[in-house]
């Protein structure tokens, strides 16, 4: 075997060594990114943390005049079964209500939009976030466990007044909460 | 060969002129929020500098570096003048005539209404029209890199297409591609709106319009910073490609995946189904892989350098190294932002984690730590190994570099880490004031102070980096020698058409953009009654 073909041999075979270096990081990047997916996808079913499975329209124009979401129906509201209902209206530079009241240990189901361009809603504190379009329902399954207080600003830049757009959430205690509600049909609280 | 030094320069120089300006209005907002300062009394000179920042530097800057970069890189790869130079400059002078347009009415606060456009707010529509003409602009520079490419092919049948251009050809048709959202946007609803030829438009459409453009366009500014990995890194520090295939991979995977995944934008958005939103995530965990495999061959690459270094052992040839050459320092740092950034991003394409962190400052950290960290570090690194080839004149001051070079990735880390850390804790973005006396918000104050500092040493650095560039103004005359890209280890004799070329990749990618986003805009084209009246900024009309 003369110099020149044995130099030839020892190259294609490092470089089939390093193909094989290569190849293995390859099935490893691969494998590392299936299991993320999988985790996202099981977490989604299996942990009830998942977008909404319906997309839900309402005529924006219109809201504040007919339907769920005229003025007195605005605000937290007890259903027959036991569960909360809390209606808001996200619209430059403000929600309503301003204050919104929620039991403790209870389903809570938000239910949100805005009649005049796009809006954020968070519920600092906890992963309570989603974006009000005009034209759309925001609805969300919810539940608190423990009392306090949360702000609630609007984050999706929506005018000059943005940065002025924070609503507040009172979390109070379950039986607190049904005390109130035999006083009012939809209730909040003053900031 | 470099044979149009003024067509590039003149890129380079506006890029980062405009660059120069927007990172001080950057600096002045991160300031002007913080508890350094007191209340600006008027927020609408946030928003408006806001719409200034973002505007220049997502469409602008990165956008001249792409294509100045793209010139340079048809020039001296293929080694052919560039065909079509008129054409060249006519991009040139639309970008700037079109930066120039959308710039003076946001000056004027007639368009403030942030990069990202939001109808339906309606700004005067020479803000729309202005950046119409800087995307305008940059597609020419995407039909002239295809026609440089294919006279190349005509002449050279059979050969392997160099590997930055491939890279350059596959960015420029992920931009044509992209920018192919926005533009529906802009065209069909806001730019009718703000002429006065409509009154209404359907938001939820054009968020997901927008979305169209909104992720691709990250991997378009990427590109010029991996194929600076890939074709400038090895060949500075004296190492060579580990593989050159991996490499098309890579910029393959980039194309065919970056573009339709764009709706994890909309996550949290009610007029997306819930069905795409899981298959847009799937795929966005997909678009991590490219990256995963870029890190491989370069830190291999990187690896064969130390060791023909004479670097011994597992981490020997970590020190032997050359730490004092500029491009050796960016690419680590670079690499070090892209691990952290990349990570964050992991945790914004899982629906769930996402939750916590959606539209915070979380997510104004997470792009400033990937854009202005790992990827503009890269576009220093390439003005400072082009530049004694575009000017003749040496840059000699590497201590210079080597500070400017630190102080930026010291002063992203000081920026954005601090930026993460409030979002978690669920402070949102793009407020031109926050009450820290609120208890509530009172936690965040500590660190947006830092992040304030972290603004200031990047305004520093962007000085030394303006400093470095004119002092190799005044340096001699030197002849820098032919722009040569890395070597691989085994620089392809052949390679199979589908590596050698884009039209299968681009196929797959309009392809793939169809399955995930035609099904969707069809269903929102079809709703009617969801528009609502155009809400029009910046005074009486």
């Amino acid at each position: 075997m003369t110099d020149e073909t044995s130099s030839t041999h020892n190259h294609s075979r490092s470089a089939d060594v390093a193909a094989r270096i290569e190849r293995r990081w390859a099935i490893v990047a691969i494998a590392v990114i299936a299991l993320i997916a999988v985790m996202a996808a099981y977490g989604g079913i299996h942990r009830a943390t998942m977008p909404q499975t319906q997309v839900e329209t309402i005529d924006p124009t219109t809201l504040h005049l007919n339907g769920e979401f005229i003025e007195s129906n605005l605000g937290s509201a007890i259903e027959p079964n036991g569960s909360v209902t809390v209606r808001v209206v996200g619209q430059q530079y403000s929600f309503t209500p301003q204050c919104i009241l929620v039991p403790t240990d209870t389903p809570i189901t938000i239910r949100a939009t805005s009649p005049d361009v796009v809006h954020g809603f968070l519920i600092e504190g906890t992963n309570i976030n989603t974006m009000l379009v005009p034209g759309y329902i925001s609805d969300l399954p919810v539940q608190f466990n423990k009392p306090g207080e949360h702000l609630m600003p609007c984050h999706e830049f929506c005018g000059v007044g943005h940065e002025g757009m924070w609503g507040k959430v009172k979390v109070i205690d379950k039986f607190d909460f049904l005390q109130l509600s035999t006083k009012e049909r939809r209730l909040n609280c003053v900031d | 060969m470099l044979t149009n030094k003024r067509l590039i320069l003149a890129h380079f120089w506006l890029a980062f002129s405009v660059f120069g300006l927007a990172i001080l209005l950057g600096a002045w907002q991160m300031l002007i929020r913080s508890p350094l300062h007191a209340w600006i009394s008027n927020p609408e000179w946030y928003y408006r500098s806001l719409t200034a920042h973002g505007t220049v530097m997502g469409y602008v800057f990165p956008t001249l570096v792409a294509m100045g970069f793209g010139y340079a890189i048809s020039e001296t790869s293929l080694n052919q003048p560039l065909i079509g130079r008129r054409w060249a400059w006519a991009g040139f002078w639309l970008v700037l005539i079109g930066a120039v347009t959308a710039m003076v009415p946001v000056s004027l606060g007639l368009a403030s209404v942030l990069y990202t456009f939001y109808p339906p707010m309606i700004g005067n529509p020479f803000y729309y029209i202005g950046v119409v003409l800087v995307v305008v602009g940059s597609w020419i520079w995407v039909a002239l890199m295809s026609i440089n490419l294919a006279a190349w092919k005509r002449a050279n049948p059979d050969k392997p297409v160099p590997l930055a251009m491939f890279a350059n050809v596959a960015g420029s048709y992920l931009w044509a591609w992209t920018a192919v959202g926005a533009a529906l946007e802009l065209l069909l609803q806001i730019i009718p709106a703000a002429i006065g030829l409509t009154s209404t438009i359907d938001a939820g459409l054009s968020r997901v319009f927008f979305s169209w453009t909104l992720h691709a366009i990250v991997y378009f500014w990427l590109i010029p910073a991996y194929i600076a990995y890939y074709t400038i890194v090895p060949r500075a520090i004296g190492g060579k490609v580990y593989s050159d295939a991996m490499a098309r991979i890579a910029f393959i995977l980039f194309l065919v995946v970056s573009m339709p995944i764009g709706m994890h934008h909309t996550f949290a958005d009610p007029q997306v189904g819930a069905g795409f939103k899981f298959i847009h995530s799937a795929f966005t965990a997909l678009v991590a892989i490219p990256t995963l495999l870029t890190v491989f061959t370069i830190c291999a690459s990187v690896e064969i350098a130390g060791r023909l270094r004479g670097g011994k052992g597992p981490f020997g040839w970590i020190a032997a190294l050359p730490w004092d050459n500029p491009i050796m320092l960016a690419v680590t740092f670079s690499f070090i932002m892209l691990g952290f950034g990349g990570a964050g991003g992991l945790i914004n394409m899982s629906y769930q984690l996402d939750a916590t962190i959606h539209n915070t400052q979380w997510i104004t950290g997470h792009f400033h730590l990937i854009f202005g960290g790992a990827i503009v570090i890269m576009y220093f690194a390439i003005a400072y190994d082009l530049w004694p080839h575009l000017t003749g004149r040496q840059l000699t001051n590497l201590r210079l570099m080597r500070t400017q070079l630190w102080l930026w990735f010291i002063g992203m880390i000081v920026t954005t880490f601090p930026w993460h850390w409030v979002g978690i804790l669920g402070m949102p973005r793009r407020m031109a004031y926050y009450d820290y006396t609120n208890a509530a918000l009172e936690p965040t104050a500590l660190s947006v102070s830092i992040s304030v500092v972290g603004a200031f040493i990047l305004v520093i650095s962007a000085i030394l980096f303006f400093v470095v560039l004119l002092e190799g103004q005044r340096a001699p005359r030197e002849n820098a020698g032919p722009y040569r890209f890395s070597m691989a280890v085994h620089p392809p004799v052949t390679l199979p058409a589908v590596l050698n070329g884009h039209a299968l990749w681009v196929t797959l990618m309009v392809g793939l953009t169809i399955t995930n986003y035609g099904f969707p805009v069809y269903e929102l084209v079809t709703r009617s009654g969801m528009s609502v009246p155009a809400i029009y900024v910046g005074g009486e009309r």
